[in-house]
């Protein structure tokens, strides 16, 4: 029963040669074999899930389904109906959402099964996972490694087959990140190609359900079921969804790559520069010409994020109160004071830290200064990339500047820990899609992915040139130490 | 640009937000460190730069943003309450407030 492939998968349920309850009970026992060691899992009810298996295999019949029996690990921050979703976070641990999330409903009706909900940093603030109030998230390549965050749990169940798919979810490059600390694919989607609704907000101009997986053709499986305009979320793309997974198998023809150069400077690791150069080299080998181009503006992204996040995060936070749903203090004087001390008591450091930061940014006095200059240079930074679309069809680089760094290393000191998401701000910024594709292992054994970019609604053009790169250069890593 | 103590108490009092003695010292150093470092955007000349909040809109979405106004099922009461910390009687219930 081998998880990695979520196609192959379907193709057994759909036949009728293997069970989605056999495949559930698999990923049940994979997660009981590992995850003691991982730590991906926050909660499994085994036996809801084999129920919902049953009733794929029950009203499965003769009519495939797109993900027929697909076993999945949802990110705790995208709302499943009767089953806890914290966000990682104090202030939501007893939560259980009274409906699904749009893409849940999706993937349900498309026969996947949800395994359970895995580990994230607190309301997807951070970069490693360790900002969880739950539990650590180890790095199945070295356990005394990060699994890259905020979708550390997503991307660890992936690269450890206890799931062949898994949804998280993307504000500054929460799934390309740990997917190329722990060798899958993670795609951002384009700015409003997945419905958000039921996704925790906590940067609404910039928030994104994003797919991960092991190969490009689930990817494009799973994007495909989870795309499209819904009318729960105005911000949702009315556009045709196009069946990606057909899109994989056109011609690739001579496509125009562009290397910006802004991704190369300092602080980049010799070694992941030298594999992300190597991988350069294949895509190009594959047919495409390669040229320069510069995003002039790529240098102030990290500052820009860090003003823009915050302050819609500030807004967006406001509604943990202790009223309506989460912790609420069991000490308080009057309503205020109970306000102040179910956030303060409900929330980690990380969350304060942004709430706070974006609160001032907001405040009296302040805001045309910073939220209302950032929005102006995050225009700069989205021309950057119309220019370089004009000339190039995908941009290729490096998705972090260093390879998965040591548990505790970064998390005392934040803007050591923000710096780390420079290549991957700036696709949020733009709205534009951008896929984290596992390339090579530096000599100590651990995954870099290459970052590919597309322009925006382009992840069909983009998923075909990671099926083209993929079956021309396999990839074979080190064994996983679980 | 430096903060002071009391600024960063006045934007907790806006973001409903207590802090220890201890937690604020480390906090300010950390706030200062964040100014600091996001005070380079003013070297960015944004001069007849209009400001982007949605970033993928275009007029095709204008034309389908709009639904008729229809009643559509939704949640029942009882699920709303169903996570509240202290419903009472068909209510979320707060401290008294006047």
């Amino acid at each position: 029963m081998n998880l990695k492939d979520a196609h192959r998968i379907r193709d057994t349920v759909n036949s009728g040669e293997v069970t989605a309850k056999d495949w559930a009970e698999a990923a049940l026992k994979r997660i009981d074999a590992v995850d003691s060691k991982l730590g991906v899992f926050l909660t499994v009810e085994p036996e809801t899930v084999l129920k919902r298996a049953d009733i794929v295999d029950r009203t499965l019949k003769e009519r495939g389904l797109p993900l027929a029996g697909v076993p999945i690990a949802i990110k705790d921050n995208i709302c499943t109906r009767h089953l806890r979703t914290t966000c990682g976070s104090k202030i939501l641990q007893e939560y259980i959402p009274p409906y699904n999330a749009t893409a849940i409903d999706r993937l349900e009706k498309a026969g996947a099964v949800v395994i359970g909900k895995v580990n994230c940093d607190e309301f997807a603030m951070g970069s490693s996972t360790e900002n969880s109030a739950f539990k650590v998230t180890r790095n199945p390549y070295d356990p005394e490694c990060v699994p890259g965050g905020s979708s550390g749990g997503s991307a660890v169940a992936v690269a450890a087959a206890m799931t062949p798919l898994a949804l998280g979810s993307e504000t500054g490059g929460s799934v390309r990140q740990p997917a190329s600390f722990c060798s899958v694919l993670g795609l951002k989607p384009t700015y409003g190609r997945v419905s958000r609704y039921g996704l925790v907000a906590f940067a609404s101009s910039l928030d994104c359900i994003a797919p991960v997986a092991n190969n490009p053709r689930d990817i494009a499986l799973l994007l495909s079921v989870i795309a499209g305009r819904d009318d729960h979320d105005a911000t949702s793309a009315p556009f045709q969804v196009p069946d990606y997974v057909s899109e994989l198998q056109k011609p690739l023809g001579k496509m125009k790559l562009g290397v910006p150069r802004e991704f190369f400077g300092e602080g980049l690791d010799p070694e992941v520069k030298s594999i992300v150069e190597a991988g350069i080299g294949n895509a190009e080998s594959l047919g495409c010409e390669l040229q320069e181009v510069s995003l002039p503006h790529t240098k102030y992204a990290i500052a820009d994020y860090y003003i823009i996040a915050p302050a819609e995060a500030s807004s967006n936070l406001a509604r943990y109160d202790g009223v309506k749903y989460g912790y609420r203090s069991p000490d308080y004087e009057d309503l205020i004071d109970m306000y102040k001390k179910s956030r303060s008591q409900g929330f980690g450091p990380e969350v304060k830290r942004r709430i706070m930061l974006g609160t001032y940014a907001l405040s009296s006095g302040y805001y045309d200064a910073y939220y209302g200059r950032a929005m102006k240079v995050r225009t700069l930074i989205k021309r950057d990339y119309d220019r370089a679309f004009e000339k190039v069809d995908a941009l290729l680089g490096p998705v972090s500047p260093t390879p998965a760094f040591k548990i505790g290393e970064k998390i005392s000191d934040p803007l050591a820990m923000y710096l780390s998401d420079i290549y991957t701000v700036t696709a949020n910024l733009a709205g534009i899609p951008s896929l984290s594709l596992p390339c090579g292992f530096t000599r100590g054994g651990l995954p870099v992915g290459l970052q590919i970019l597309a322009n925006q609604f382009q992840e069909g053009m983009l998923l075909r040139l990671a099926e083209y790169y993929t079956q021309a250069f396999p990839l074979s890593g080190p064994a996983l130490k679980f | 640009m430096a903060i002071s103590r009391s600024e960063v108490l006045k934007i907790a009092e806006l973001a409903k937000l207590q802090f220890s003695e201890e937690e604020l010292d480390a906090f300010i150093e950390q706030f200062q460190q964040m100014l600091d470092y996001v005070e380079q955007l003013k070297q960015v000349d944004v001069e007849a730069i209009e400001p982007t909040s949605h970033v993928s809109l275009s007029e095709e979405f204008d034309k389908h943003i709009f639904r008729e106004d229809e009643v559509k099922p939704s949640l029942q009461a009882e699920e709303s309450l169903a996570n509240a910390p202290d419903p009472g009687s068909g209510h979320f219930r707060v401290p008294k407030v006047i």
